[in-house]
């Protein structure tokens, strides 16, 4: 079961402080959409307000269709992956992940076939008598998107599900995450503050910030074409030269006014867009690649970071002719 | 060295002071004679017998049971459904409510049963087990709410979140999550309610007449003289609230770690 949701300008306010500022959001049935930005920017207030656990001062949440207003989220189509997992301690596994079922009256056989296929759905198989103390961090995860996912929502949210866990369990979680989506087509909305995160697992990243949508569209097109200056900084480490008057610190450029951001891996040796040669001040071995801080010599207090190949030899002092790959001109 | 013997001799002293007196009337329940005082004269059961033997006694030993369970329940559900309600919703003077249901453990036992005994003379209700019971509760609950409130924290809350979030009403929400998630405290509670109940007298001899409990009718035999008989029925009451303590120490502190 899948549903398409519509947030139509919704704001949510407490007291004189806003934490949504009219925000529109249309999501297709079946797709994987990430919320991203930093603390306090709105991400979770928004999931919140999907699933049912606060009411928007403003606006109307749609999901397949039908106004949510009112409706508590045991009556939502939706289910929540919490941060912190929130499973039941004195239950087993299986009555953790049947619980959705229990509610909803199903019978006890067929809730504990189910409740075993969702535990094998997620890695679990076979462990359906133990109980959550004896689980690690990344297995009681698990366990938290079995149970969410049992009850087949239209709809599955989720806050922060992997923030607790370390980096490698974390990426791993992140494959198998996007794989469990497209096995069971329910809509996904994710809520992270990790930028690698939402490319590593997102049909389509919503960057937010301050409470307003700030840039949206597939992982590509937010890291590549971002369409303000947060979100370029935000998706990744960018490089930004105001240019004025087709002139920018290091030379005349053959672009628009405004700031120019080059991400540091899209400047190279052979680059089109022409920078000068530049005095490398600092490097590192970064093991994919080499990560150097430049200067170039017509602006010397221009500071580039730029991500050279692993096999470019760059030792401080050295002098390189580099221009820019890929870049965008922004305005604010 | 000094400093450590010094210590063991305190530990002893403390302890002779605390239990020379239940020792001494444990000792004395077996006394074959007819009073319960120095010097001890030999052992036996008689004395039991004749309390085990006597349907008075008995009768108010029932009593006790029934009062002691039925108003811990009652005070353990009252006092466990406050806390829920105060730890999860904000209401304007919270700490108020709190203050009040708590203050009834600073009053003294003998003000809540007058109090409760003119109450009932201003209703009509004639002293009973009931209004007993009902004395018992008010006792009770400030205690059972105390420990239900402790326990609340925020995990609980997320998992009742969850619950919610996966299709629970509000008292599926307090049965299958809330409750079950405090089990080991609200036990405790419940067995201190008991233990509370079964020893309490002055409540119990203001508001009961025909049928009373144990403190009371032990009270009653007091008044006809000392007698071995009275050891032994508080022996077998002191019984009682140990196995309570064993039973709790076993079944829910054991297990809560």
């Amino acid at each position: 079961m899948t549903a398409a949701v519509s947030i139509d300008r919704v704001s949510q306010r407490y007291g004189t402080a806003t934490a949504l500022e009219s925000v529109s959001l249309e999501i297709a049935a079946g797709e994987f959409v990430v919320l991203l930005g930093p603390s306090g920017c709105g991400k979770t207030t928004l999931l919140n307000i999907i699933g049912g656990f606060a009411e928007p001062t403003e606006g109307r949440v749609l999901i397949g269709g039908r106004d949510m207003a009112g409706v508590a989220p045991k009556d939502r189509p939706t289910t929540t992956v919490f941060q912190d997992y929130a499973l039941f301690p004195h239950m087993s596994l299986r009555e953790n992940v049947a619980f959705g079922l229990r509610m909803r009256g199903v019978s006890r056989d067929a809730r504990a076939g189910k409740a075993d296929a969702m535990l094998a759905l997620v890695g679990l198989e076979g462990r359906g008598d133990r109980r959550p103390h004896e689980l690690s961090g990344g297995q009681r995860q698990r366990v938290a998107l079995a149970r969410a996912l049992a009850v087949e929502p239209e709809v599955l949210l989720l806050d922060e599900p992997l923030g607790a866990l370390d980096l490698k369990l974390r990426r791993q979680m992140q494959e198998e995450l996007k794989a469990i989506q497209r096995r069971v087509g329910t809509t996904f909305v994710h809520v992270t503050h990790d930028q690698e995160e939402a490319m590593a697992i997102a049909d389509r990243i919503v960057v937010m910030n301050a409470g307003r949508v700030e840039d949206l569209g597939p992982p590509r097109t937010v890291y590549l074409h971002p369409k303000t200056l947060f979100t370029a900084g935000f998706m990744g480490e960018v490089n930004r030269v105001p240019v004025m008057g087709g002139l920018a610190p290091f030379g005349a450029v053959d672009v628009p006014d405004g700031t120019l951001c080059i991400r540091p891996e899209a400047i190279s040796a052979k680059g089109s867009l022409h920078i000068g040669l530049c005095k490398v001040t600092e490097a590192a071995f970064f093991g994919t690649h080499v990560r150097a801080h430049v200067t170039p010599l017509a602006a010397p207090d221009l500071a580039l970071l730029v991500h050279l190949p692993q096999s470019a030899p760059v030792e401080v002092g050295a002098v390189l002719d580099l221009g820019a790959e890929a870049f965008v001109v922004l305005t604010e | 060295m000094m400093g450590r013997v010094l210590s063991w001799a305190y530990l002893a002293v403390a302890y002779t002071f605390v239990f020379l007196p239940v020792v001494v009337l444990v000792v004395f329940s077996f006394q074959d004679g007819r009073l319960p005082v120095p010097p001890f004269k030999g052992v036996t059961l008689d004395w039991y017998a004749k309390v085990l033997g006597n349907d008075d006694l008995m009768a108010a030993l029932m009593n006790s049971l029934l009062v002691a369970l039925v108003s811990s329940a009652v005070a353990l559900i009252l006092g466990f459904l406050a806390a829920h309600a105060l730890a999860r919703v904000r209401l304007p003077g919270s700490a108020l409510l709190r203050g009040v249901l708590i203050a009834p453990m600073t009053v003294s036992y003998l003000i809540i049963a007058l109090g409760l005994l003119t109450v009932f003379n201003q209703l009509g209700v004639r002293p009973s087990l009931w209004a007993t019971g009902i004395g018992h509760v008010v006792i009770n609950l400030p205690l059972c709410f105390a420990i239900a409130y402790a326990a609340m924290g925020d995990h609980q809350k997320a998992a009742e979140r969850a619950a919610r979030d996966l299709g629970a009403a509000e008292w599926q929400v307090l049965m299958l999550v809330s409750a079950p998630m405090l089990a080991a405290p609200l036990a405790a509670a419940f067995f201190l309610s008991v233990t509370f109940s079964w020893d309490e007298f002055i409540i119990a001899f203001l508001l009961t007449r025909f049928d009373v409990t144990l403190p009371v009718e032990i009270w009653s035999m007091l008044k006809s003289g000392l007698s071995p008989a009275t050891n032994a029925v508080g022996s077998l009451v002191f019984l009682v609230s140990v196995t309570l303590v064993i039973l709790l120490e076993i079944f829910v502190f054991r297990r809560a770690k």
